[in-house]
């Protein structure tokens, strides 16, 4: 199936390849690593693959695949798509890219600052089940009322601030 | 093999074999200056595909802006410099993590290979400059491109209220023993 376009071309298997090992890439920093910052570059990396298919699918013409198939046995029409779908999504999922990283950020210096840890083992319990937990967090800190909280929460967390 | 596929091949290489040492490598630093290298690569192969306008926007945002971040944010979280084993889970998870890649990757690039191993795509860089993205951009994709920027004040603002803290609630580690 070939195009019926002049100038250079490109066989397809490469950016589905690319694609593939780098979609494989992240889900393995997804899920190997410990540190929150880390796990976030895996995300990275499995937005780019998906990248890198919708710019290569952005030089298929006007339909896509399907197009390409009928045109194979039709007469070759021709045309690119206007809009560009595949180059404008990209730069729609590289802003969102940005936006999610910037949120996940502070996410995990919130969660830094609160636990002194970024490691996402360490913090296994969220919420009640967590030995820190408090329903008023404003009227648990402070000295009166904070006698039951703060003996059970002292035990475990300079543990965490050693390394 | 023309000339063009040699280029793709190469970035392509670069961009998983710096891919893999970002998410394998022991120092957090190391980490995030292969993922510079595995982004930039991905610049390029945007670049040979013709998209001239997105592989600028790749290098802006993600080597610019994203991989600062990372590296603000792993100062901020005072990630240890040295190489360091605690980044890493234990090798059981890691076997099960590299299994679940090797799937992924499989399923992925198999079922792509099936749909589309034997199509030649025309890459001309007249469909990918300033003027035609602009177009569309500003054309058929008006209302999704301002939605997005409406994401991104979102985002903004919710980046600042949650690292800015609660000022009653004494977060600083200081005051406990």
């Amino acid at each position: 199936m070939t195009p019926p376009v002049d100038g250079p071309t490109l066989h397809l298997v490469g950016p589905v390849v690319l694609a593939a090992a780098l979609a494989g890439i992240g889900v393995y920093g997804l899920l190997a690593r410990r540190n929150a910052v880390l796990v976030l570059i895996g995300a990275e990396l499995l937005l780019n693959a998906a990248g890198v298919l919708l710019v290569a699918g952005s030089a298929l013409p006007a339909g896509g695949l399907a197009a390409l198939r009928s045109t194979s046995q039709s007469t070759p029409v021709e045309s690119a798509d206007p809009l560009l779908a595949g180059q404008s999504l990209t730069i729609f999922v590289i802003t969102i890219a940005a936006a999610e990283i910037g949120v996940a950020l502070a996410v995990v210096l919130l969660l830094f600052r609160a636990r002194r840890t970024s490691d996402l083992t360490a913090v296994r319990e969220l919420g009640e089940a967590s030995p820190t937990y408090t329903e008023t967090p404003q009227t648990a800190q402070t000295p009166q009322t904070a006698q039951t909280p703060q003996t059970a929460q002292t035990p475990q967390t300079p543990d965490r601030v050693a390394p | 093999m023309s000339g063009l596929e040699v280029v793709f091949g190469a970035f392509a290489v670069l961009a998983v074999a710096s891919g893999l040492l970002a998410v394998t490598s022991p120092r957090v630093v190391h980490c995030a200056l292969w993922l510079v290298v595995s982004l930039g690569s991905i610049a390029g192969v945007y670049l040979v595909l013709g998209a001239e306008v997105v592989a600028l926007v790749q290098l802006l945002v993600y080597v610019g802006a994203v991989v600062v971040l990372v590296l603000f944010a792993l100062m901020l979280t005072r990630a240890p410099i040295a190489a360091s084993r605690d980044l890493d889970a234990g090798p059981g998870q890691r076997a099960a993590a590299a299994v679940a890649a090797v799937a992924v990757a499989g399923v992925v690039g198999g079922t792509l290979m099936v749909v589309a191993g034997d199509t030649v795509i025309g890459v001309d860089s007249g469909r990918g400059d300033p003027r035609s993205v602009g177009a569309a951009l500003f054309g058929g994709w008006l209302l999704p491109f301002e939605l997005l920027s409406v994401l991104l004040l979102a985002a903004l603002v919710a980046a600042i209220a949650i690292s800015r803290g609660d000022d009653d609630v004494p977060a600083a580690p200081e005051d406990q023993p």
